[in-house]
């Protein structure tokens, strides 16, 4: 049983969302926008918020590669 | 329908959101093909091959949870009745999960067994194992169905998707990443969708709170002040007296209703079978508990909120129905008034991901029950592994197809009303299981036909005690609105399973002991039910006790904060 690495998939998702989520928030806010959450830029900040999470879990991926048990016993019909 | 009645909700999504939606539906597929690879068992795509890490299976055992139900539930109720709704996580979730994990796992886990009916059919035998494995099997396809109707509904209110071609597409979607890569495609989006809701609510929560001038201003602008305290909960659970209020919280919810649930449904205890060692396995549902004792921070304040803020709810809070706005509508209504595009994308996904995670696990236990407990041990015995795994596959496609119909039986029933009908039913069944596994697991004399005479009488107690304090049957002779009497019916069921189950047990043959090694208690040795501390499962923070200890203690101290 070989499973692919969770981590690297979160990493991924969150790494693209993040980075479109701060090019909105920088380059494509409208006053209406701002005006709907309270004033707060809050694609930019979710944004940041992901990029923090998708580089977190990269690292730990990276740092610790371990992810399934690759080699387990197949069970015997009980 | 009620789930979202009549009013508008449909959100002003941009092409950028549904492109953020898109990304993650491909991402969601392209888990489907990758975990194809690693399926080449019946195990593998059954039980992921008992192969995943704590975080992981912790994580999904909470998100199997976190449907449709629960998120559109749990925000209407705290729109209705406040803080009072943080019962169902910390009262109703949080010591039933420690208890799975600290009690209940080392049997499961243990006995290797690969599913909850097939406890029951070791422990008891056949009848016993029979009744346990059609009832899941059923309530799994007719969850299913209502989940995925709740999906098609969403869809089709936010986007303007016509309601079948909704039910289909979703139904697609899951049926193909979870015949492709099994469970451990399921529980890889039960994970991703985890963080997504996450990062959904938590921006909704943060600028609802600005908006109501943080913890303070939504404290004074509250117009029911009941609302802002957990305690009594008499609004909640129906009982006016404040005291039986609180014993039928504690008892009824806190007791029987959830260690019913949470540590007899196979769809949930499934993610801790799929761990990958005893000491992961234990830990599985403890690590879910935390982010359940946090989690109400982002669904039910949001609730809270929107009864303040959301000009619809506002009114219904008021007692005026006329802007078809119900409160399953919260969520909806939050994001249409709060979020831009973007993070409203992200937001819809949440919600989408969310619906349809539910579905999955639904059929993803069910193809387990079916193939296992059903097809294996009834039907056709003794074929290779390949065969099993086929029939898997085969198992999920038909689940996906029944819960089609089931789905349309659902809309043509009309939403809301049958999915409390099937909560309801399913309850039935919980409570009376618990009563059963509790007892069968610390006492070795309980005989087979006590198993199944007990699990019948409790059935039917908690059918009684339904149908003579349900209203539209005309036959109320208890007058327990609120959640009341599924917390008296539970608790009674409970007890009748016991007594039943007692007397039963004096009267009729036990199992030989040498049959009951690892299922009872008295009769596993303590290095069985231990786990390992070394490798992977090495570490003080790796003790399941410690772990658990400490979400108990966390759990108190936010109650006595917010309580």
């Amino acid at each position: 049983m070989r499973l692919f690495d969770l981590r690297l998939i979160i990493a991924f998702l969150f790494g693209l969302y993040g980075v479109v989520l701060v090019v909105i928030g920088f380059g494509f806010t409208t006053e209406e926008d701002l005006k709907k959450a309270e004033g707060v830029n809050i694609n930019l900040w979710a944004g940041v918020a992901m990029v923090v999470l998708a580089v977190v879990f990269a690292a730990w991926a990276t740092l610790r590669p371990q992810f399934a048990d690759t080699d387990k016993e197949p069970l015997k019909e009980l | 329908m009620s789930i979202l009645a009549e009013a508008d909700l449909r959100l002003d999504a941009g092409p950028i959101d549904y492109a953020l939606l898109l990304v993650y539906f491909v991402v969601v597929l392209g888990i489907g093909v990758m975990a194809r690879r690693s399926v080449s068992s019946s195990l593998d795509f059954l039980l992921s091959g008992r192969s995943l890490p704590a975080w992981v299976t912790g994580l999904a055992f909470i998100s199997a949870n976190l449907g449709a139900l629960e998120l559109m539930g749990m925000t209407a109720n705290g729109a209705q009745y406040g803080l009072a709704t943080v019962h169902y996580y910390w009262i109703g979730a949080i010591p039933a999960m420690v208890f799975l994990g600290l009690v209940m796992m080392p049997f499961y886990y243990g006995s290797k067994v690969r599913s909850v009916p097939e406890f029951m059919r070791r422990r008891f035998g056949k009848p016993a194992h029979l009744v346990n494995a059609i009832s899941f099997a059923v309530a799994q396809i007719l969850i299913a169905g209502i989940n995925l109707f709740a999906l098609a509904v969403i869809i089709d209110a936010l986007l303007g998707w016509p309601l079948p071609v909704s039910i289909c597409v979703a139904a697609l979607v899951v049926l193909a990443y979870t015949t492709l890569g099994g469970l451990s495609a399921a529980i890889y989006n039960e994970v991703l969708q985890f963080f997504v809701i996450v990062a959904a609510l938590a921006p909704l929560t943060i600028i609802g709170l600005i908006k109501v001038g943080g913890w303070q201003g939504l404290v004074e602008k509250v117009t029911d002040k009941e609302n802002l305290s957990a305690w009594p909960a008499t609004e909640l659970t129906g009982i006016d007296h404040p005291v039986w209020s609180v014993i039928g919280l504690v008892f009824g919810l806190g007791f029987v209703l959830s260690f019913g649930y949470w540590t007899t449904n196979f769809a949930e205890v499934q993610r801790a079978m799929s761990a990958k060692s005893m000491s992961a396995a234990k830990r599985t549902p403890i690590i879910g508990a935390y982010p359940k004792a946090l989690i109400p921070a982002i669904i039910i304040i949001p609730g809270i909120i929107a009864a303040v803020i959301v000009p619809e709810m506002a009114q219904l809070k008021a007692g005026d129905t006329s802007s078809g706005v119900v409160y399953n509508n919260v969520l909806p209504l939050l994001m249409r008034d709060l979020l831009p595009n973007g993070i409203l994308g992200i937001a819809i996904t949440g919600l989408l991901a969310s619906f349809m995670a539910g579905v999955a696990a639904n059929v993803s236990s069910f193809n387990t029950v079916f193939t296992y407990d059903l097809w294996q041990d009834y039907v056709k015995k003794d074929r290779p592994d390949e065969y099993y795994l086929r029939i898997g596959r085969l198992a999920t496609v038909g689940a996906c197809v029944l819960a089609i119909g089931t789905a349309f039986i659902a809309a043509a029933l009309g939403g809301s009303n049958i999915m409390d009908y099937i909560q309801a039913l399913f309850s039935f069944f919980n409570a009376p299981l618990f009563a059963t596994f509790i007892l069968g697991m610390f006492w070795k004399r309980m005989t087979p036909t006590a198993g199944w005479v007990g699990l019948l009488a409790g059935t039917f107690t908690a059918i009684f005690i339904y149908v003579i304090s349900e209203p539209s049957f005309g036959i109320e002779l208890l007058e327990l609105p609120g959640q009341g009497a599924s917390f008296l019916g539970a608790g009674l069921a409970f007890v009748v399973d016991i007594v039943v189950s007692f007397g039963v047990s004096l009267v009729t043959r036990p199992k030989p002991d040498s049959e009951l090694g690892g299922l009872v208690y008295s009769l596993t040795p303590k290095e069985d039910r231990a786990h390992s501390t070394t490798g992977e499962d090495a570490g003080w923070y790796r003790s399941p006790a410690l772990l658990g200890g400490g979400v108990l203690a966390l759990t108190t101290v936010l109650y006595f904060i917010f309580g």
